[in-house]
């Protein structure tokens, strides 16, 4: 019971990190990532590269991969999807467009990975090495990551909250077109929270690559998590998301230990359900009306 | 319900290309046989996916999964029941299933929807195998039937006479007519006294119930059905992009779109297989950027630009 407790919140962890990034990219530029999962896969690929090409720490490899990241989501904001900002009528006409565009982007992307990577599953052994919590042992590499994760969330909930840039991004994700009247630029900081949640998702791929192991095509369930949480904790709610995230790592974890490993996806999605049915407006979300 | 001259002329040259079309085997060359049932196959599922998300702008990524669910309850029964109850409980499935996402996910935003079908065709793909380990015994499962491909052409061939008069019906009726506007602005339907959820409930069964039915005439061509096969996700992909491709503002644009991806596809899974994710994705890019409204669409404004061109010139 413990240990479905301690290797859940470990797991939620990076879970609320994937999550983030997903948060500023749905909920301030207000484009429904679909690639969402394969910005991760990139990130996990990164560090695998780095690690079995030049036996570097996927720590220190976070140096070169956030920063690419993060350039390249600016590069697919500006070029890609500022045209169909300024082309939508309205925010439902940019769903569909946007929706269409990255699913096209997550394709294109998974067709990239597999013809320079491969369809193999990959992994590599970092810090595989037990450690001792309450009895139980559990892979230093899981306890790393759950430490990696809480920082980059802490580092960016300070980042959001008393920063005069995340206020900018505050003021965008609650009303673009008032944020605009007190002179904040809003594509800017619209092109910059996509990047950084680019940026943040890749840092998550990086952080579950320690101890998943991965394949080209994986992406679209990490889509599908990422989606599942922000939306059980409430668009645009960072706190929410961090506590969906939790939520989800228990239920995953205890459904693949006591029932079957086969099952994680149709866990979440029963969470899913209960959600959109008792509570669509999220946990920790405001009810629209 | 009255019927004009034009739409009468219309039925009877659709019945005349639908009864020249049922001779396709006729002609005996086995790989054009394999073409027609793709093509009658992706018009049945491009058509009723067209129906729903056309005027309602609520994209379906769930094909696959009813699809999927069509071919495995005529799997799971074959040795039992016989083949036509199945194919209506497989059509019956589907409805239901329809209903269960709707209720779920149609009286919110689009978003939660697309994201819910999305992950569908995998949920249901873990628990039919969860199912079939923990209670069946074996994987996969036989389908042997004295069914023959033009048996199955056949059905296809009807199926789609059946979608596409079922999509003309519902143009024409009061339904069709409150999708549209929903489609258009949702506030103002709600004000019109539109119950929306509802209208586009109804839609969303007829659109599942249709690829179910598909699914259950396609397994007899399977012969062996394992989970990872009966519910692919490429088959979702595949059918938004030729319905997109074709056009989904008309009844017939879905059409337009699925012959040429069919046979566009066919050279490319040939051709060069290891890319196809790659190609599908730069298609999808294509639609969005190059031509949002399809291939329809690019048609009717160059007719619209001929016709204006004409008048032009007769006046200058």
């Amino acid at each position: 019971m413990t240990d479905i407790l301690i290797t859940g919140v470990l797991l939620g962890a990076t879970y609320a990190l994937m999550a983030m990034g997903l948060t500023l990219q749905y909920g301030v530029a207000r484009i429904m990532n679909l690639a969402n999962g394969e910005m991760l896969v990139a990130g996990a690929f990164g560090a695998f590269w780095f690690f079995s090409g030049h036996k570097l720490s996927p720590y220190l490899a976070m140096g070169v991969v956030v920063p690419a990241a993060f350039l390249l989501n600016w590069l697919i904001y500006r070029l890609l999807l500022a045209p169909l900002v300024r082309r939508a009528k309205n925010r439902g006409q940019l769903e569909v467009d946007s929706i269409l565009a990255t699913f096209g982007m997550s394709f294109v992307m998974v067709g990239l990975f597999l013809t320079l990577f491969g369809g193999n599953f990959f992994s590599y052994s970092y810090l595989a090495v037990p450690v001792q919590i309450f009895g139980s042992a559990f892979g230093l590499n899981r306890v790393v990551a759950f430490g990696a994760a809480v920082l980059i969330c802490g580092g960016l909930y300070a980042l959001l909250s008393a920063s005069r840039l995340g206020m900018a991004i505050r003021a965008v994700a609650v009303d673009p077109a008032a944020a605009a009247l007190v002179a904040i630029d809003v594509p800017r900081v619209s092109a910059f929270s996509f990047a950084l949640g680019g940026a943040v998702t890749a840092a998550a791929g990086v952080v579950l690559s320690s101890f998943l192991t991965l394949d080209a095509s994986i992406g679209v369930m990490f889509t599908m998590k990422a989606l599942i949480i922000v939306i059980m904790g409430g668009v645009g709610e960072v706190r929410g998301a961090v506590l969906a995230a939790l939520i989800l790592g228990l239920a995953e974890t205890a459904v693949a230990t006591l029932i079957d490993p086969g099952l994680t996806l149709a866990a979440a999605y029963a969470l899913f359900i209960a959600v959109l049915l008792l509570r669509p407006q999220g946990l920790l979300g405001r009810r629209v009306s | 319900m009255s019927i004009s001259r034009r739409e009468g002329w219309t039925l009877v040259l659709c019945a005349l290309a639908f009864v020249a079309l049922a001779g396709l085997p006729k002609l005996g060359n086995a790989y054009l046989l394999t073409l027609g049932m793709s093509v009658a196959m992706y018009t049945v599922l491009a058509t009723s996916w067209a129906l729903f998300s056309g005027p309602t702008h609520y994209i379906s990524l769930a094909t696959g999964a009813f699809y999927g669910l069509g071919a495995y309850v005529v799997a799971s029964g074959i040795e039992i029941w016989p083949y036509p109850l199945l194919v209506a409980v497989a059509g019956l499935g589907g409805v239901l299933l329809a209903l269960a996402v709707g209720v779920a996910t149609l009286r919110l935003s689009g978003v939660y929807f697309v994201i819910f079908t999305l992950g569908l065709a995998e949920f249901v793909r873990q628990i039919v195998t969860w199912v079939q380990n923990n209670f069946s015994g074996s994987r996969g499962l036989y389908v042997l039937t004295s069914l023959q491909d033009r048996h199955i052409y056949w059905q296809l061939l009807a199926l789609a006479a059946l979608v596409l008069l079922v999509g003309w019906a519902v143009r024409r009726s009061r339904l069709g007519f409150a999708l549209r506007i929903i489609g258009d602005d949702e506030l103002v339907a709600a004000h019109s006294g539109i119950n929306a959820p509802r209208a586009k409930l109804l839609l969303f069964m007829v659109s599942g119930g249709m690829a179910a039915l598909t699914g259950a005439v396609m397994a007899p061509r399977f012969t062996y059905i394992e989970p990872a096969m009966a519910f692919s996700p490429e088959l979702s992909f595949q059918v938004v992009i030729m319905a997109l491709l074709g056009g989904v503002h008309r009844l017939w644009g879905p059409l337009i779109g699925v012959v040429p991806f069919t046979l566009l596809w066919e050279l490319i899974s040939a051709k060069f297989p290891t890319q196809t994710v790659l190609l599908l994705g730069l298609c999808f890019l294509l639609i969005v950027y190059v031509i949002p409204h399809g291939i329809v669409g690019l048609l009717e404004k160059g007719l619209a630009w001929a016709r204006g061109r004409g008048k032009a010139g007769r006046h200058g």
